[in-house]
């Protein structure tokens, strides 16, 4: 078992950024924890039964079955990132396993925190046994004194068993000399559910990814919402996709990008492979300041009973729905606010309420200061 | 409390209003009576202030000063409020959002509130997005009763209203304009806007305006004039068809 460390001390700036991510360092709202700052593991620990949180180095050791899962939902010769990875002799990363049956009111918290390597790289692997419930949040965050230049490397593997489920919120703040290409995938069995959230309000220099969820098991659901806002300097290529290869299986794909100056290339990609499955993939943009929104919907079906839909729209703030709040008090910048606040307002059902309100408070920071 | 004075106003490169004077007096409701596209939504979307409504001439004065330049939001703040007769849909916004950012510090109990006037179901909707026309009217009439503004237009508060919600609407418009009070106790104004003058068994109203073309050609009591635009139209208005 490892043990227990105290996360180290570090300044109010870059507490403020981890706070920001979701990382609560108090601990009392969290039921686990795990802590790699650049590539140190600092902590990996969880107080609830049935549910472990483990390096992944520490995971190997201690389950010899995990190699049937490391490397099996995502090839290691994908890309360079797969293969840079895949080359470490040292790999770093989480593992979290939900046993059969187990689940976790309170989140588990995981973090991975860039400060002055040039390149932080991490292999996760996240299984949720039979019936088990289990949710994550992931935040992940440049130190303030970064200004370097460097990159984080991420690969994710989620398996979702029969009945159980996975929410996973992610929350970005990184900077704007960061890339980031997280490679993620999950395969999700009969009736399980899997949900991914990522917010991302601050700058970053790119971000490239295009996470799969492949629903191999009747009835399964895969949810992916994307919140971002992309500045000047920024660019932001992200995208999600559902295979839907049983009966039953649905997806939705749900993305909220707000350029203020920054690019943002907002890719879905649903397959409807069998009879009765459905899909649905909506993307709205809003540009606020001159930027590119290129949105790439894509919905593919290959049978009869297959159900896929898509809609996308990019445009500006509508003046008459700003005159309508300025007609009730508000001023513009207010108005405009507000509007903004409820373009972005993705209320994500089976969501936890502590998972939602972070999500907001996100939201919220970046409000304030004027988005 | 409002005074319109020689009022002229283009929408894009087209004049739709001319020479426009009006005044109502505190405590008073006038109504506004015309055929359709005459210019009366003009009318009341340029006293509110909204930026496609460009005045070239005149001046509107409200409560003695001059708000002819003022943002929307700034004769809002001053106590002006409408009824919209087709409001935006704001996707996401949802209309207890929207509520909570019209009634600002104000110790208001939103669904308490909400609950008069059959809203409080509606507050997680997004504001207007598939509302009947007696649920926009209702979500309309909520917001004003936040805003609580001294002088209330109202622009068609009947159209697309069942009697039954005509009933709740026009009762709680009736509020709002004071109507419960005696007449000499009585501060709130309106101007409103009707076609079938349902809402007039609720807000005892105090003069009538017809406007055509741009222009208001006649006034009176409002019942009267109503009377006469339903049995004579106002093809018949002569004062309408020889200016």
């Amino acid at each position: 078992m490892p043990e227990p460390v105290t996360i180290p001390e570090l300044s109010n700036e870059d507490k403020e950024r981890l706070a920001q991510v979701g990382m609560d360092l108090t601990k009392k709202n969290r039921c686990g924890t795990f802590l790699q700052m650049d590539q140190d593991i600092v902590q990996a620990e969880c107080g609830e039964t049935g549910i472990e949180v483990l390096s992944y180095k520490q995971a190997i050791e201690k389950y010899d079955w995990l190699k049937d899962y490391a490397w099996k939902n995502i090839s290691k010769e994908k890309d360079d990132i797969t293969r840079y990875v895949a080359a470490q002799n040292d790999p770093k990363g989480y593992v979290i396993i939900a046993h059969k049956g187990s689940s976790n009111v309170m989140p588990i918290q995981a973090c991975l925190y860039l400060g002055k390597d040039k390149i932080q790289h991490v292999h996760n692997i996240i299984i949720a046994e039979e019936g088990a419930e289990l949710h994550i949040i992931s935040g992940c965050a440049s130190g303030s004194h970064a200004g370097k230049g460097g990159a984080h490397y991420g690969i994710s593997e989620f398996y979702i068993k029969k009945n159980a489920k996975i929410s996973f919120t992610m929350i970005h703040n990184w900077s704007e000399d960061i890339e980031v290409y997280p490679r993620s995938a999950s395969v999700v069995e009969e009736n399980g559910v899997f949900l991914s959230n990522y917010v991302c309000m601050q700058p970053v220099k790119k971000i490239q990814m295009y996470p799969t969820a492949t629903l191999v098991g009747a009835n399964s659901v895969a949810r992916f919402s994307s919140i971002v806002v992309s500045t000047p300097g920024s660019t932001m290529d992200l995208g999600s996709r559902a295979i839907l290869e049983a009966p039953g299986a649905s997806a939705e794909l749900v993305t909220r990008a707000i350029t203020k100056g920054g690019t943002i290339i907002s890719r879905g990609h649903i397959n409807g492979k069998v009879a009765g499955t459905r899909g649905h993939l909506e993307c709205k943009g809003l540009i606020l300041k001159d930027g590119v929104i290129y949105a790439i919907p894509e919905i593919e079906g290959s049978v009869v009973g297959t159900e896929l839909s898509h809609e996308a729209a990019v445009g500006k703030l509508a003046k008459d729905e700003i005159e309508y709040l300025m007609s009730r008090g508000l001023d513009e910048d207010e108005a405009t606010a507000t509007i903004i606040r409820g373009f972005l307002d993705v209320k994500i059902s089976g969501l936890p309420d502590a998972l939602q309100k972070q999500i907001d408070a996100s939201i919220d920071v970046a409000e304030k200061s004027g988005f | 409390m409002l005074q319109i004075k020689n009022l002229s106003v283009n929408v894009g490169d087209k004049e739709v209003l001319h020479d426009i004077s009006l005044s109502i007096g505190e405590g008073e409701t006038h109504v506004l009576l015309g055929p359709n596209g005459s210019g009366k939504t003009t009318l009341l979307m340029t006293i509110m202030g909204f930026s496609n409504y460009v005045i070239t001439k005149g001046q509107i004065l409200f409560k003695g000063e001059d708000v002819t330049k003022m943002h929307a939001h700034e004769r809002a703040q001053r106590g002006i409020g409408m009824m919209f007769q087709r409001p935006p849909t704001i996707s996401g916004l949802k209309l207890g959002k929207m509520l909570t950012a019209i009634s600002r510090t104000k110790e208001e109990n939103i669904p308490e509130l909400a609950k008069t006037v059959h809203m409080d179901r509606f507050l997680e909707r997004d504001i207007n997005k598939g509302f009947s026309g007696g649920e926009i009217k209702r979500s309309e009439v909520l917001q004003l009763m936040l805003q609580n503004p001294d002088f209330v237009m109202l622009d068609e508060p009947e159209s697309g209203v069942d009697l039954e919600n005509i009933s709740l609407i026009g009762t709680t418009i009736g509020g709002l304009l004071e109507k419960d009070k005696h007449i000499v106790n009585r501060k709130k104004s309106g101007l409103v806007i009707t076609h079938t003058g349902y809402i007039l068994d609720y807000i005892d109203a105090d003069k009538g305006h017809v406007m055509c073309d741009g222009q208001i050609r006649c006034h009176g009591n409002p019942r009267e004039i109503l009377k006469e635009i339903k049995q004579r139209g106002y093809k018949e208005c002569l004062e309408c068809r020889n200016p």
